[in-house]
């Protein structure tokens, strides 16, 4: 566009928000809601929470409250390392990160398609072993004796396991295995990461990333106070 | 690499030079003004409240607590251009705290950057502005700051380079740059006038972030609040005159208050470092301290228009990139920007900050849009406003160049007349690490 052409289209915007404000100018209204406060989360993570397209950003959908809570709280204190969040969450109160975690929670929404790598028959009935029975032999318990037994999470704390994408989860056990990740102590899943090896960890997310999702896709009800769980977890024990 | 090594190795020989030729002298110049007590004095209730507010004013929480961290236990990690340090622990754990700390200690750390065992601080403590603070004040804090929960917490030593980790140097920086002394009141002056420059010069300690600094660190002469880059931290403290050419221009005594207390204002909205000023101290503070900073910033003295907030130093664009960036830049904002902060660029009263007429957008250093931009972020919750609303960062979303293109935008539209930014800069913005 000519300068000369530009210059005067915007010396006719400037009078034309000039002439708005002299003429009384009603501001256009926003809604009064969270949806709309919380765009930030939602440009990332799916305007319903479902997750992102990009194979990392995580479902938050339907993920048991404390759990979320948990981790919006990790984030800003430092426990989980992704500055983009931690810039984020930074000048928010606790009671705000609550509601957000809350909110979260309640949706009920489509799972996005997951593309997990294929792997040999081997490697997934490697997988397969870890999530239901685990590995005595070298310490590692069962996926589901602590995060159901559809793996869709236990209420408040525990999160489900399926709906996740390939690279996210086995991000998040590389990430507990170098530190970056960290939940109050005693931190369990430290634990567990550092008992597998890199081939497990593919093994373990590729299965997880391949399973449908049940039709109860919930978390399940605590089963008792204790939760009898294989090893102690902080983020379970301090509750809210 | 070798440039930059040069010129450290001379600025340590200047530093050195200086240390000898000045160091004894200030050494014995400096005088401790302490009243000569010493013991530990019952403080009041009243006393422990006013110093819980003087601590808060002074954002000590900020810097002296850890991420995940007990508050004021300390250790929190202070990136400097020199090397890094660690904050103290102003619980009173006799240990790792100020449990052995006389009120004498104290006031002279704050009064003078002295240590109990009288070692010299390194200003990222900022005493050069705290030694503006009287000592009824001073003691005030502490009174507070031993009411605290002892937490037994080390503080790890600083990790500075060479030959910044020489302590004594600093008796050469403290000569050039360190004037010790309570503030003055200026009698020509109100006692609101005089209250805001208090709080601003002193304990709000304003300068830190928004007084532009030297290749040592410290705070550039005569340039008080114009405006700089904050260390380590890569985003630009706006200039803080409220006159014509000034970074506030246009900004009401009403409009500065509603940011301090609030996050948002009619002018513009906190965000990055001064979302959390205005979360962990701003907001607590009383109207008639807030008012009065505003009229004290208010009467800063006017800049020139080649000095001001508008002026230039983006590089230069030629005009015709740079008029097709602005053109796809007003398709880029029509799509994901008008939604919220409107086509007109005027945002949402108290909701989403204006884009037309915002010094920030308009500042001559684009940083801070176009770290916005990449970002995003929410607002301070603050008592006035506890559910903020936010905006959605889009550094994966949009490329350099279209970040490019639509902060070019923002910077011409509505009467805005900023330098347009180019893609490459963006590119260099987009590698800050984010702190």
């Amino acid at each position: 566009m000519p300068r000369f052409v530009l210059t005067v289209a915007m010396a006719f915007l400037a009078l034309l928000s000039w002439g708005a404000s002299a003429s009384g100018y009603t501001p256009a209204s926003v809604p009064n809601t969270l949806k709309q406060r919380i765009t930030a989360c939602t440009s990332c993570h799916g305007a319903n929470g479902e997750g992102g397209t990009n194979g990392f950003n995580p479902r938050l959908a339907g993920k048991p409250a404390t759990y979320l809570y948990h981790q919006l709280l990790n984030f800003r204190d430092g426990r989980r390392h992704y500055p983009l969040m931690t810039y984020m969450l930074r000048p928010l109160s606790d009671a705000y990160l609550h509601e957000i975690a809350t909110y979260f929670s309640a949706l009920d929404t489509r799972y996005p398609e997951r593309h997990p790598p294929r792997l040999s028959s081997t490697e997934l009935a490697r997988g397969r072993t870890l999530v239901h029975e685990g590995d005595p032999g070298k310490g590692i318990p069962a996926c589901q004796a602590c995060h159901g037994a559809r793996l869709t999470g236990v209420e408040p704390a525990i999160p489900g396991l399926l709906g996740l994408p390939y690279s996210y989860l086995s991000a998040q056990l590389g990430a507990w295995r170098n530190g970056t990740r960290r939940m109050r102590n005693p931190d369990c899943m430290k634990h567990v990461a550092d008992r597998l090896d890199a081939r497990d960890i593919r093994a373990v997310a590729a299965w997880l990333a391949a399973q449908p999702i049940p039709a109860e896709d919930r978390a399940q009800a605590a089963s008792s106070p204790g939760h009898d769980l294989p090893l102690r977890c902080g983020s379970v024990e301090i509750g809210e | 690499m070798i440039v930059r090594w040069k010129r450290y190795a001379a600025l340590g020989m200047a530093l050195v030079l200086t240390a000898v030729v000045l160091g004894a002298a200030t050494a014995s110049g400096e005088k401790d003004s302490s009243h000569g007590r010493t013991g530990h004095e019952a403080a009041s209730a009243v006393q422990i409240a006013r110093g819980k507010y003087l601590v808060r004013a002074g954002d000590c929480i900020a810097c002296h607590t850890a991420p995940g961290g007990q508050p004021f236990a300390g250790n929190r990690m202070i990136p400097t251009p020199f090397g890094v340090i660690y904050t103290a622990n102003l619980t009173p754990d006799k240990a790792t705290g100020l449990g052995d700390w006389s009120v004498d200690d104290f006031w002279r750390a704050m009064h003078l950057g002295r240590g109990r065992d009288g070692r010299l601080l390194y200003p990222a403590f900022p005493y050069p502005s705290y030694t503006k603070i009287r000592r009824a004040d001073v003691e005030a804090m502490y009174a507070y700051l031993r009411t605290l929960k002892p937490v037994h917490s080390r503080t790890n030593p600083p990790e500075l380079s060479f030959p910044y980790s020489w302590r004594r140097l600093l008796l050469g920086w403290r000569a050039l740059y360190f004037d010790a002394g309570e503030y003055v009141a200026n009698p020509k002056r109100t006692a609101q006038w005089n209250r805001g420059a208090y709080l601003v010069q002193g304990l709000g300690h304003c300068s830190a972030c928004h007084t532009p600094r030297n290749a040592l660190g410290a705070r550039k002469s005569g340039q008080a609040l114009r405006g700089g880059m904050i260390p380590e931290q890569g985003w630009y403290a706006p200039d803080l005159a409220a006159d014509a050419h000034g970074g506030l221009a246009g900004w009401s005594e009403q409009d500065i208050v509603d940011l301090l207390k609030t996050g948002r204002s009619r002018k513009g909205t906190a965000y990055g470092p001064m979302a959390e000023v205005v979360q962990n101290s701003l907001q607590y503070l009383r109207n008639s301290d807030l008012h009065a900073m505003a009229v004290y910033l208010r009467s800063l003295p006017s800049r020139r228009a080649e000095d001001s907030a508008m002026s230039s130093d983006a590089e230069q664009l030629p005009a015709k990139t740079a008029t097709a960036l602005v053109a796809r830049g007003r398709v880029i904002y029509r799509r994901d920007c008008s939604a919220c902060h409107q086509k007109d660029g005027r945002g949402v009263a108290n909701v989403y900050p204006p884009l037309a007429g915002n010094s920030v957008v308009r500042a001559a250093n684009p940083v801070n849009p176009v770290r916005a931009v990449l970002l995003g972020g929410f607002e301070p919750t603050t008592a006035m406003y506890p559910r903020p609303y936010s905006m959605p960062p889009y550094a994966q979303r949009l490329s350099d160049r279209d970040v490019a293109a639509v902060v070019s935008y923002i910077r011409q539209a509505w009467g805005n007349a900023a330098a347009p930014v180019s893609p490459s800069m963006v590119g260099e913005y987009r590698s800050i690490p984010i702190h």
